[in-house]
């Protein structure tokens, strides 16, 4: 139980998150989360007017299932597989954190300066989420995948386009926290 | 009834993202400060882990549940948008710590503010598709 309710080790989890991978080929399907903000456009209707969101969403049903239940796991993890124990960062993460105003750095899975809903009054942390969100959702369609496609699936199958993906996935990861990331905070 | 193993496949990949700490906004900006080796640890067993199953699937000893070979979809050929798209997805990832999976994980675990995340990715993926014919591919 104490292995179970302590944060997993990385040797264990990265093979884990390939059995999810591979337990979705096996079940004829794929993996790639971020296909799905395709879906919900589809859903919305924005087919109507763009050719890009005109498909029969009803064939990617299974891969919203799949966002469903990650959802339900989410809650299942911090519920009932959790104890008290706080990330184990780095301790000049910690420090450098702190200096730039975040007060308490691993001991929640986000940071509730910019994640806690009364920071939502500070004009700052909701453009925060607002860019943020905007940058993955149009980044990842233009790169055709996002870390689960491309990093996972297209690295495991070999495919370059998803090397040059995930080296600019590095590229603009590196930039914002190492020199946006000082001039925001 | 066909939906319930996407269901437990879903509930676990959220386990395994919460319990491993990919999840956390804190372990993202340590990467990407290369101050840990953890999320390397995670990103780099995982792909070992997917070669080597893609590679036995490949001789033949892994069939998919109707038999047939398993099927990676093949990514188009093409340069500029994987570089350009790669880093603007980046900047996000880096800025707000989640890809798509966790957004939703992360909302499941209680932090509310990812709706805000969620509507503000489908919005991003809607100004792709409305400018996709005019980028650069």
């Amino acid at each position: 139980m104490h292995y179970l309710l302590n944060p997993w080790p990385w040797y264990v989890s990265g093979p884990l998150i390939a059995l999810v991978m591979a337990l979705l080929l096996y079940f004829g399907k794929t993996f790639g989360m971020s296909s799905n903000l395709r879906t919900m456009c589809s859903i919305a209707g924005a087919g109507k007017f763009i050719d890009f969101f005109k498909f029969n969403w009803k064939d990617q049903i299974w891969n919203l299932t799949v966002v469903l239940g990650s959802l339900i796991g989410g809650y299942i993890a911090v519920k009932f597989l959790s104890n008290d124990s706080v990330t184990n960062l780095n301790p000049t993460t910690v420090t450098e954190l702190q200096i730039m105003g975040f007060k308490n750095p691993g001991i929640t899975l986000v940071p509730n300066e910019i994640f806690a809903l009364d920071a939502l009054a500070s004009p700052k942390a909701l453009m925060l989420l607002v860019v943020g969100g905007l940058l993955v959702g149009f980044g990842t369609r233009y790169a055709g995948g996002c870390t689960s496609g491309h990093a996972i699936l297209g690295l495991s199958s070999l495919q370059k386009p998803s090397l040059i993906a995930v080296i600019g996935f590095f590229i603009g990861g590196l930039i914002m926290a190492n020199f946006i990331f000082p001039l925001i905070f | 009834m066909k939906f319930v193993k996407f269901l437990l496949i879903g509930i676990f990949f959220g386990i395994v993202l919460v319990k491993s700490e990919a999840v956390s906004w804190f372990r993202i900006y340590e990467m990407f400060r290369f101050q840990s080796f953890h999320m390397y640890g995670i990103i780099g067993t995982a792909i070992a882990s997917g070669i080597l199953f893609l590679q036995i699937s490949k001789k033949g000893y892994i069939k998919s549940i109707k038999g047939a070979n398993i099927f990676v979809p093949k990514k188009e050929k093409g340069l500029i948008r994987y570089i350009i798209g790669g880093i603007i997805f980046g900047f996000g990832w880096a800025l707000i710590g989640t890809c798509p999976g966790p957004m939703y994980i992360l909302l499941g675990a209680g932090v509310w503010s990812m709706l805000i995340v969620i509507a503000a990715a489908i919005l991003g993926t809607f100004i792709y598709g409305i400018l996709k014919d005019k980028l650069p591919h």
